[in-house]
């Protein structure tokens, strides 16, 4: 008996490893020359949280590009050829999505990549593009050393020392706050890459931070690092992290009696903020990418579009996605479908494409220039828009 | 001085919430000799089935009162009973003379099959638990508190001795006193084996249930994997009081939230979750029976 | 033959496979220059051997010792750190000032890369021994929460280490590890694995696997035995874990070394079967390729995983190849030196 269902194992250890992959090696081989050559498809890669923690983060680009592809598609293509779109989860952590990109560039063969929110999975996967000079357009990772990485590697969203310092410059003048508290998550590099840059810029103001404590995303109780802040009295509280901690902390700080506002960042960005926040989030802020009540044409447009498709508002992720499937397919036409250097020099001179989040212009560093920025307030229940700083 | 204050509050609040996980944890590995590390994601199907059930009673009647908590904790305590009973019969009880790192990977098995079946069937993303009972902010001097607070803890305090009475007052507790010295003794000695550690594992996870329904009131924000965290800390607390003994973990539950909090609220506020076991290290080096623990030699 | 003294012998093993592994790196690398496809395919193969070497480390604690640690990935990330952290600051500069594509530059990048890599074997190692001393001393069920705990507070260290990139990773990395390498310690962990089974070490982890008190009464160390195997086992976790941090694109994030990376692990071990070193490495080949094979349902991977660990330890505990070796189905050679295998009395 055991001898036997010993061999059948071995047998199907066998068959698995040297009955697949030659099989899949030839597919990708024959993508590859497709997509360099003239089949009728040109691929693109995605790569995303579709499960895991911030699989809301992942679900929400996803959608923002598939509505950008098939947009792009139903108006004939990229000269004739259509966009197809493959999407490989990585399960929200960075090392598999480096193994996912490293899939789509050498076995699927996709000569773009799309992706990721997390800048920590978008860092671990860039070297892979870089390396294989495929292209790669970051929607939403606010990081700034995402797009250091490499020539290759391009973003769509403004970055952290653009927000963080609008996020303290808001607090001084429009809230005159002069004593901050921060509460960051160690967890996250977003979060701790934030926190420096608000509290130089809030500093060098020559205001005072005087309270800062840590969480890590997850935590459920936020009630003794608030009690540290309380008594440290600060006038404001910055809490650079994500939507999931945000409500709690909110309320748990009414609880204590903290009643100043709180300012945070983009993370906070999710049809679910206030569901989780309620009542707490009265009077706070957040710096976001765009307002889903913006009355202006192509916002209303896309919004529309959004809703009918996938029957929930678009957030400012999906929107993202949108714009950088579009900035992609902008690109694809001007580089007449081909990829490599020439796709990389068709997006690095994207100039004025107008987009859901704002007009986009690349500059040399591969960042989207003076972008627009919206700071939004919880008020009666409601997000509303406290204020848009225009490009200059 | 009132820091100082709030924060001590604020741990035996956090603290009384794992000193009712603890609890079942003590339970299970007093009767068994077995980690049952599924306990913490039975908390977290507690959590869930309140959720749905408290978000179908709020459709009926949207009001919150006390009458919605307790018909959504005993939905909740149901569902995990059902669940616990399942989890011994099938998983467990097969394993009963095994080696004991069987019964360990099967635990382990469990524990991920709850998370990420979990994951599948409820979403992978956080949910918020309805609000069942109004909170109320009480105020002493410049200390505060709430009632969710006062109540989490005057479970756990009950509970406690509702389980003290039923280990040493009543005759299943004898019965479950002698399954927990030597199976085989006990059998034959007519106690049924079977049904009385059937009955500790229903007993266990109601209690992970109740722990469950207070800790989601009190942090409405729940998640697949949100008994992971709170599941291992509550094990520290049962080592710490010594497991096996009742009192002992609710005092390990109390005195882990108060050292947490306590961190938390100091400027070394990043090093929390680390601290909880550390201390589980330090105990096992200089006092491995726990603070109220009797040392007990292996026996054959 | 038989004139040669043992070293000698050992030594000319030793260059023959060097020789081989380089021919083959040398060879794949070729091969991926002119096939592009190829280089996912020599990183699943770098992942697979990886993967061996901790799944093999793995089951010196678990299998042979018959303890059951879940901080398996604890102790592969202080290797990968503490390596990674040595090669960044210390070694790349000193690599730097050869010039580039020299023998120089080749030898002193690979002659301190196998220093960092045993710096970081050795690291662990230590970890391991803290953690192991007060854990092994009591009950086995204690080290499990113990490991776990570990891997939390590795997590939680590497969190508030700026030098090692905190929170957004550590990338820049030198990417020195290569197929060689990989395969080089791969190889290395499976003969140690084998030779400390037949060893006199080796028995007395069986002893305690098998029973723990009659093992004490028969004047085995118990303790000293257990935290040995433990000890061993997490300095190949950290060796496995400097090659990770090497190997492109080297860039590593605390996400990685959480108790779902252990949990991978286990699943492996008890797969192939609790003390059968060919069976951790088949479980850890067909697993690994699996992950990358099967992606799109890695939703329900973590599902189907611990349903199998379940169903295994109710119908087969052993695992599946239980506690025999691939080669025990091999016809026997008429004088085999190896030490008769075991069934396995507890179990089978």
């Amino acid at each position: 008996m055991n001898k036997k269902s010993g061999i059948v194992f071995l047998a199907v250890v066998s068959l698995m490893l040297f009955g697949c992959p030659p099989k899949e090696a030839q597919q990708g081989g024959g993508a590859t020359t497709s997509a360099a050559g003239g089949g009728g498809e040109i691929l693109v890669g995605e790569y995303g949280s579709l499960t895991g923690p911030q699989a809301t983060f992942g679900q929400s680009t996803h959608n923002g590009i598939m509505l950008a592809v098939d947009e792009i598609n139903a108006a004939g293509g990229i000269n004739g050829k259509k966009i197809k779109v493959i999407t490989e989860d990585d399960q929200s952590k960075p090392e598999e999505a480096s193994n996912a990109v490293s899939k789509l560039i050498s076995q699927n063969g996709v000569i773009a990549v799309l992706g990721e929110v997390a800048s920590s999975a978008s860092k671990a996967a860039a070297p892979e593009c870089q390396a294989n000079k495929v292209p790669m357009i970051t929607p939403s990772s606010t990081n700034e050393a995402v797009t250091k990485i490499g020539d290759y590697i391009f973003r769509m969203c403004f970055i952290d020392n653009y927000q963080g310092p609008v996020m303290a410059n808001f607090a001084i003048q429009d809230l005159h706050s002069t004593r901050a508290a921060i509460l960051t998550d160690m967890k996250n590099d977003y979060s701790t890459g934030l926190t420096s840059v608000i509290e130089e810029t809030y500093q060098k103001a020559g205001k005072q931070i005087v309270a800062k404590a840590n969480y890590a995303n997850g935590d459920a109780d936020f009630h003794s690092q608030l009690t540290a802040i309380r008594a440290a009295n600060p006038d404001v509280i910055f809490v650079p992290g994500y939507y999931t901690d945000v409500g709690q902390i909110a309320s748990q700080a009414r609880e204590l009696g903290i009643k100043v506002p709180f300012v945070g960042g983009d993370g906070w960005e999710s049809p679910k903020l206030l569901e989780i926040g309620g009542k707490a989030l009265e009077g706070c802020f957040y710096a976001n990418h765009y307002f889903s009540d913006d009355p202006s044409p192509i916002v209303h447009d896309f919004v529309q579009k959004y809703e009918q498709r996938n029957k929930v508002k678009p957030d400012a992720l999906a929107a993202l996605g949108y714009d950088a499937a579009r900035v992609l397919g902008d690109a694809l036409k001007r580089s007449g479908g081909k990829g490599g250097a020439d796709l990389k020099n068709a997006i690095a001179a994207t100039k004025n494409f107008a987009g859901v989040t704002g007009t986009i212009t690349l500059g040399p560093d591969r960042n989207p220039i003076n972008k627009k920025i919206v700071i939004e307030e919880v008020k009666n229940g409601q997000l509303t828009l406290r204020k848009s700083i225009e490009p200059k | 001085m009132e820091t100082i204050l709030q924060n001590l509050l604020n741990g035996i609040a956090l603290g009384s919430i794992y000193a009712l996980i603890a609890l079942g944890y003590t339970m299970v590995y007093g009767i068994l000799k077995l980690i049952n590390f599924a306990h913490g994601d039975v908390f977290m199907v507690g959590s869930y089935a309140g959720f749905y059930a408290g978000n179908a009673l709020m459709k009926q009647s949207n009001h919150p009162s006390v009458v919605h908590l307790a018909l959504v904790m005993l939905t909740s305590m149901l569902a995990c009973a059902m669940l616990g009973f399942t989890i011994e019969r099938v998983a467990y009880r097969p394993l009963r003379n095994a080696p004991r790192i069987a019964s360990l990977i099967t635990a382990i098995g469990v524990s991920f099959f709850l998370e990420y079946g979990g994951q599948l069937v409820f979403g992978p993303d956080p949910k918020f638990f309805p609000t069942l009972l109004d909170k109320q902010v009480l105020h002493f001097g410049s200390v505060t508190t709430t009632n969710y607070q006062l109540i989490v803890l005057g479970v756990a305090i009950v509970v406690m001795g509702v389980l003290q009475w039923i280990v040493f007052g009543t005759k299943f507790g004898r019965a479950m006193r002698a399954v927990s010295f030597n199976f085989e003794t006990a059998a034959l000695m007519g106690i049924p084996v079977d049904r009385v550690i059937s009955l500790t594992f229903i007993l266990g996870s109601t209690l992970a249930a109740v722990g469950g329904i207070l800790f989601s009131l009190s942090y409405p924000k729940i998640d697949p994997l949100m008994g992971v965290l709170p599941g291992l800390k509550a094990f520290v607390s049962a080592v710490l009081g010594g497991i096996g003994n009742v009192p002992g973990a609710v005092v390990g539950g109390i005195v882990i939230g108060i050292i947490e909090a306590f961190v938390g609220g100091s400027p070394l506020s990043s090093w929390r979750d680390a601290i909880t076991f550390v201390i589980l290290i330090l105990i096992l080096l200089f006092r491995p029976s726990g603070l109220f623990g009797k040392y007990q030699a292996e026996k054959v | 033959m038989k004139k040669l003294p043992w070293w000698l012998r050992d030594l000319m093993y030793l260059a023959v496979f060097v020789a081989i592994l380089l021919g083959i790196t040398y060879g794949l690398d070729a091969v991926a220059s002119v096939y592009p496809v190829m280089r996912y395919y020599n990183r699943i193969l770098a992942m697979i051997g990886i993967n061996i070497t901790l799944a093999v480390s793995l089951n010196i604690i678990n299998g042979h010792a018959g303890q059951f640690s879940l901080g398996h990935a604890g102790f592969m990330g202080v290797g990968a750190y503490m390596s990674a952290a040595l090669t960044f600051y210390t070694f790349a500069p000193i690599v730097a000032k050869y010039p580039e594509g020299s023998m120089q530059a080749w030898i002193a990048q690979n002659g301190l890369f196998l220093v960092a890599i045993l710096a970081g074997g050795l690291v662990a190692a230590i970890a391991g021994y803290l953690v192991g001393l007060p854990s092994l001393r009591l009950r086995g069920d204690y080290l499990a929460i113990v490991t776990l705990g570990f891997g939390e507070i590795i997590r939680v260290i590497i969190l508030n280490v700026d030098k090692v990139g905190a929170a957004r990773g550590f990338s820049g990395i030198p990417t020195w590890a290569n197929f060689f390498w990989v395969y080089f310690f791969c190889v290395m962990t499976i003969l140690i694995s084998i030779r400390l089974v037949a060893s006199s070490v080796g028995r007395a982890f069986l002893a305690i696997r098998e029973d723990e008190i009659a093992a004490n009464a028969m004047g085995v160390d118990t303790t000293r035995f257990k935290v040995k195997a433990f000890v061993i086992g997490s300095f190949l976790a950290g060796v496995a874990g400097a090659l990770f941090a090497h190997y492109p694109p080297a860039y590593l994030n605390p996400t990685a070394f959480t108790f779902l990376r252990s949990f991978d692990l286990v699943v492996m071990v008890v797969l192939g079967g609790l003390g059968s070193i060919s069976g951790s490495i088949v479980a850890a080949v067909v697993l690994t390729y699996l992950q990358e094979g099967l992606r799109a349902f890695s939703e329900y991977r973590m599902v189907v995983y611990s349903l199998v660990l379940i169903i295994l330890m109710r119908t087969r505990p052993q695992g599946l190849l239980g506690r025999r070796e691939l080669w025990d189905f091999l016809p026997k050679r008429k004088d085999t030196t190896a030490p008769e295998r075991d069934s396995g009395p507890a179990v089978d």
